[in-house]
């Protein structure tokens, strides 16, 4: 009775369903198509019916991560770990080294000038500063520093972008595009920015690099960032560089073609040596690869008037891709610039980053960088002068002690001194162990009334690490007699002497 | 500092009993104004300048464009007029309304170089203090135009790139050395590739004369841009050989110090006098001087840290520090709309980075507690550190952090926080301390405050400020420290005479004007606009206003628009900001006046009638206030937002009313 019952309810209700399916247009054709398709094909039916159950299933099913690993926990539990979670300190305690660093800072009170006045109330000879030409204290360089002041105030409040691209920055970049004869130039608000925001802007991932392996740290931090794939080279290897050209172009031949890039320094930050640019050129141009020449150290100062590597080696620099330099160092103004072509140029206005969202540089260090370069193009005799005092204060150091030599190019006024590898096995001297040594001898010159400095390194987490050896910078300047170059040259000989002798 | 004109009262429209008193004296107004502008020195060419080399360079012959001398009595013709409704009509029969008479054509050339710097301060009633009243900080309300325009929005970018393909189409057939750098040739690969290049070469080149433009001069309440045309749509500009002084809702001047005159320009000689240019060396070899240390425990003071680091330049203070900071194993959480040196910095540091949404603290919590609960990916082992980065200010979208949510979370998941400071600091707070200021927040709640000092100071660079022992060991870690130039002397005393001139140390007074006209200034525009029925975004007491455009046409033709007012204003849009949502950027300064925010205004309502700009819904304010509209008491604030958000009326008021009502209304909350 029950199930007659529901039997009937069921029927009746089935065909109510059929109704309402007649009733919707087209359901007829519908039906027929189906009908007709189905007729001898059960396998067929099946096969959809079960993709439809599936189709089903897939859309009922639960979500869940894609993220792997992930544990399933209860809010209760999350609240405890989160009690129990330490973090470290934020900023950890300093290592006897960082300490010794920070301490030993010297400070300048008054102007940095050839003879400048130390925080403990003694005037030394500033053998420290990059300030090779003493433009710093230069009248007529300042006259104009405030004449620009006096026209555009001191921060220009915007980015290159939005209205801060004033009259002297388009003057400046059209200056040292002319001084070195490149046919366009952008420049940047701090030196030390510049190429870590360049080559990012051309080279990124999938593209090649291949790099000095002395390369300073801004280059490493913008090939760091650039993701691309690096290769390096052992420092200033020519045959080297050949070699990994060669197996680069190789290795790459079969895929398609990307940006390659050779990446090197005119003088080395950490080595104080040059470049073989000639040599460089002749390989980038044999493999197909773009040169970044970093000139930050070698700009205003190799050449006869001070043009870099270019100037110094008679390569033009319009084949150089893009040179990188800096405007603060011995110009004594500040910023960088990337010198290049117009679409080299064009490029980084909008893409590259420390340009694109850093504040244009202040109008009164462009004027200045302006200046001194019109010093130095219409004054040879300043970059030969310079070259006269490296070579009195070379002659005092490298030849005459037994205890450290000069890795730098002759022509380099940054002299870096190392301890001579006899040395450091004979007293087996650890890395730190020398920093902390060459900190007696800085120590020892100030005393004596010469302030020079350690070369300052950093360490970074990028693979592979940079072993740079400690070493002293003593930067030649030509505010200083030849003599009292020449007495300052000999005081750190004898500091030097002193420190390492003492030594057991 | 300004100096008040003696009829500063009676030119204040706020106190005009009628509309019609107010018109006719906008007759007077420009007159006076222009005194200033057509004795500007601004506008004189010294041929020793660089913008005459520039010029003679690029090779445009032009006259001399120096002023012939003037004397009060022959005023040459106005260069600028307050509105548009006067542009074309200098009145030169009326005799002036004012009653300031320069005593001496010098005189008067450096009053008006001066105010075209900083603006005198109208009436004493056009100050404010910012502060955040208390209790939960409101969520900035987004308003949403009509579907209309985002619908014309995605077509106009449509229309774009589909006409940027047929040009291009074209182009690489017919002018193949315009794509030369986008193909591989020789063997070498392409420069830029050509699908990275498209919205660059199709798009913002269409609107490239909107960029960069060419500017002279100081930065202040006025900037003179270097007129320029093009032949080549844009590829290729070429200088007119003349100028045009504009008003200049451009630049981060927030506090006004951009001035070549004053006690900081005075500093500032006196610096490179005594120190020379710069200080050619890097902090960590012998670059530090008595200048270094002295700024270093100012800014400590100012933004309330023991010890701080400054550097010479702001990008790069973000993009040195994180990696002193984290490392391997370590978590950023970075708001999505941080700027790019803090994720230039972070990238550098080998940490891993998280992301939460635009000042969504419901979503910052939950990302924490799935980092500390899950650990690191794979291992899950406990993060060494969680950091979590945040802007004081947004400069894109004019929202402040909502500080006391994250100190709240601090308190709970421990982890450390890094506020970047780069526009806050100066611009926001009743000291112009910047975010913990205006919260009265503690700033030991904050581990590290960074900031720039190129924006409200007028100087360049940025610092970090922390704990004495962080900043201790920071000095030996931070890359900026080892390799960055030291900042020079000029850019030292620039930024030590306004912090002390913000201090009340220097003059007093003076500091407190800055601060509260500039929060004066922001709420008023801000209001103005909201009334005037554009859509807004941010806090009501950001400096920064973003007035929403949406389709792409209008950025060019506002910003064109506005140039013929002589207004210069930023426009931005994709990739700075999401597709639909291109914008113009206005940066108030407490350098501007009443009168020129009123300019302003009214030239905004002109152009949003043209553009059809004006598309909000009243929901994030603006409407009539009436009697019985008044704030309520905190406790009933949401049943009372409710009751008023249900019967919103678009704002869509006169420019007469907007500007009457303006100084009375900017003081209680911008419903």
């Amino acid at each position: 009775m029950d199930i007659q019952e529901t039997q009937r309810l069921l029927t009746e209700y089935l065909h109510e369903l059929a109704n309402l399916f007649h009733r919707v247009p087209g359901s007829a054709i519908f039906l027929r198509y189906v009908k007709s398709s189905y007729q001898d094909d059960p396998i067929r039916s099946a096969v959809e019916l079960f993709l439809f159950l599936f189709a089903v299933r897939y859309l009922l099913a639960p979500k869940y991560s894609t993220k792997p690993g992930v544990v399933q926990l209860s809010e209760d539990e999350i609240d405890d770990l989160v009690d129990e979670w330490t973090p470290e300190p934020l900023v950890g305690d300093p290592t006897p080294l960082e300490e010794m660093e920070v301490d030993k800072r010297t400070v300048i009170v008054g102007p940095v000038s050839p003879k400048s006045k130390l925080s403990n109330g003694r005037t030394v000879m500033n053998l420290g500063s990059y300030n090779f030409y003493n433009f710093n204290t230069n009248e007529s360089l300042k006259e104009k520093a405030i004449q620009t002041l006096r026209n555009y105030g001191v921060g220009p409040c915007g980015p290159r972008g939005f209205y801060g691209t004033q009259d002297v920055h388009m003057k400046t970049e059209a200056d040292v595009a002319s001084f070195l004869g490149t046919a366009s130039c952008i420049i940047y608000s701090q030196a030390f920015s510049t190429i870590s925001s360049v080559i990012p802007a051309f080279s990124k991932r999938g593209d090649i690099i291949v790099a000095d392996k002395g390369v300073n740290f801004a280059i490493r931090k913008g090939i760091q960032i650039s993701r691309s794939m690096v290769r390096w080279y052992e420092h200033n290897d020519m045959e080297d560089l050949e070699r990994v050209l060669a197996k680069v172009t190789k290795e790459q031949a079969r895929k398609p073609l990307t940006r390659r890039f050779i990446i090197t320094e005119g003088l080395f930050e950490a080595y104080g040596d040059m470049v073989n640019l000639p040599k460089i050129i002749e390989l980038k141009l044999k493999y197909k690869f773009r040169l970044i020449l970093d000139e930050s150290w070698s700009f205003g100062v190799l050449g006869r008037t001070g043009r870099g590597v270019t100037e110094h080696q008679n390569v033009d620099a319009a084949e150089v891709d893009m040179i990188v330099g800096s405007l603060a160092g011995p110009l004594v103004a500040g910023g960088g610039f990337c010198a290049g072509s117009e679409e080299i140029v064009h490029h980084q206005r909008i893409s590259a980053a420390a340009y694109t969202f850093s504040a244009a540089l202040p109008a009164l260090l462009s004027t200045t960088a302006s200046a001194t370069i019109n010093l130095l193009q219409n004054g040879p005799e300043t970059v030969s002068q310079l070259r006269e005092h490296t070579k009195a204060m070379w002659a005092q150091l490298d030849p005459r002690s037994d205890w450290v030599y000069c890795t730098s190019a002759p022509e380099n006024p940054i002299m870096i001194l190392v301890i001579k590898p006899e040395v450091v096995s004979a007293k087996r001297l650890s890395v730190e162990d020398q920093q902390f040594l060459l900190q007696d001898i800085v120590d020892e010159c100030l005393a004596n009334g010469v302030l020079i400095s350690r070369l300052k390194t950093l360490h970074d987490n990028f693979e592979p690490k940079q072993v740079v050896s400690p070493a002293l910078k003593v930067c030649v300047t030509t505010g200083l007699t030849r003599k009292e170059t020449e007495k300052a040259g000999t005081t750190i000989r004898h500091a030097i002497t002193k420190v390492l002798s003492k030594k057991k | 500092m300004p100096r008040r004109p003696t009829n500063s009262s009676s030119n204040n429209p706020s106190n005009s009993p009628s509309l019609s008193s107010s018109t006719s004296r906008k007759g007077g107004k420009p007159n006076r104004l222009t005194q200033f502008f057509s004795s500007s020195p601004k506008s004189r060419v010294d041929p020793q300048t660089a913008q005459a080399a520039l010029q003679t360079a690029s090779g445009q012959s032009h006259p001399n464009t120096a002023a012939p001398p003037i004397s009060s009595a022959s005023l040459s013709l106005p260069t600028i007029s307050l509105s548009t409704a006067t542009a074309d009509n200098p009145n030169m029969d009326e005799p002036p309304t004012t009653l300031f008479q320069p005593p001496s054509p010098e005189e008067a050339r450096r009053l008006a170089k001066q105010h075209a710097q900083f603006g005198p301060m109208g009436h004493p009633s056009h100050r404010y203090s910012s502060q955040h009243p208390g209790g939960v900080f409101p969520e900035p309300i987004m308003d949403e135009p009509p579907y209309y325009y985002l619908l014309t929005t995605y077509i106009s970018y449509l229309i774009l790139i589909a006409f940027g393909h047929v040009r291009d189409f074209f182009g690489k057939r017919f002018r193949e050395e315009n794509y030369r750098h986008l193909k591989p040739r020789n063997g070498y690969g392409a420069l830029n590739s050509d699908f990275d290049n498209f919205y660059v070469r199709r798009l913002k080149m269409r609107i490239n004369d909107c960029f960069e433009r060419p500017v002279t001069g100081v930065p202040g309440r006025y900037i003179t841009l270097i007129d320029r045309a093009t032949d080549d749509h844009n590829n290729h500009f070429y200088f007119t050989g003349t100028n045009t002084d504009t008003l200049n809702l451009s630049s981060y001047n927030y506090l006004g110090f951009a001035q070549s005159e004053g006690p900081c320009a005075d500093l500032a000689e006196d610096a490179i006098r005594k120190y020379g240019i710069t200080s050619p060396s890097t902090r960590a070899e012998v670059g530090g001087q008595d200048l270094h240390t002295e700024i270093e425990d100012l800014v400590a003071r100012f933004v309330g840290k023991e010890a701080s680091m400054v550097f010479s330049m702001g990008f790069g203070t973000n993009a040195n520090v994180f990696p002193a900071l984290v490392n391997k194993g370590c978590l950023i959480i970075s708001d999505e709309l941080n700027h790019a040196s803090i994720r230039f910095g972070a990238r550098l540091s080998g940490a891993s980075i998280g992301m939460f949404k635009h000042n969504d603290m419901k979503d910052l919590e939950s990302r924490l507690r799935e980092a500390i609960s899950q650990g690191q990916p794979r291992t899950h082992r406990p993060w060494r550190k969680i950091l979590v980065v945040v802007e004081g200010l947004y400069s894109m979208e004019g929202s402040m952090c909502n500080l006391p949510g994250l100190i709240e979370l601090r308190r709970r998941y421990k982890f450390h926080l890094f506020v970047d400071e780069a526009h806050s600091i100066g611009a926001i707070g009743p000291h112009g301390r910047g975010v913990c200021d205006y919260f009265s927040i503690d700033t030991k709640e904050v581990d590290i405050l960074m900031g720039t000092l190129t924006k409200s100071f007028g100087a360049n660079g940025g610092y970090i400020a922390a704990d004495r022992d962080m900043i201790e060991k920071l000095r030996a870690t931070n890359s900026g420290v080892f390799y960055g130039e030291s900042p020079a002397p000029a850019v030292l005393a620039q930024i030590s005479s306004a912090l002390r001139i913000i201090d009340g140390e220097l003059i007093a007074g003076q500091g407190e004007e800055r601060l509260q006209r500039l929060a004066f200034n922001s709420r008023y525009l801000r209001l103005g606009l909201k009334r005037l029925g554009f859509i807004v975004y941010g806090h009501d007491d950001s400096p920064i206003i973003p007035v929403l455009l949406f389709n792409p046409a209008k950025m060019p033709a506002f910003s064109h628009e506005m140039l013929k007012r002589k207004i210069s204003v930023v426009v931005v849009g994709y990739p700075a900001t999401p597709l639909v949502s291109s914008r113009a950027r206005f940066c108030v300064s407490a350098a501007h006046t009443k009168e020129d925010l009123d300019r302003i205004l009214t030239a905004c309502d002109e152009i949003g009638n043209v553009l059809q700009l004006k598309f909000s819904t009243g929901v994030a304010g603006g409407a009539l206030p009436s009697n019985d509209d008044v704030a309520p008491p905190p406790e009933m604030e949401k049943e009372w937002r409710q009751k008023r958000d249900s019967n919103v009326i678009a704002p869509r008021w006169r420019i007469e009313d907007v500007i009457r009502r303006g100084v009375q209304d900017v003081k209680s909350p911008l419903f």
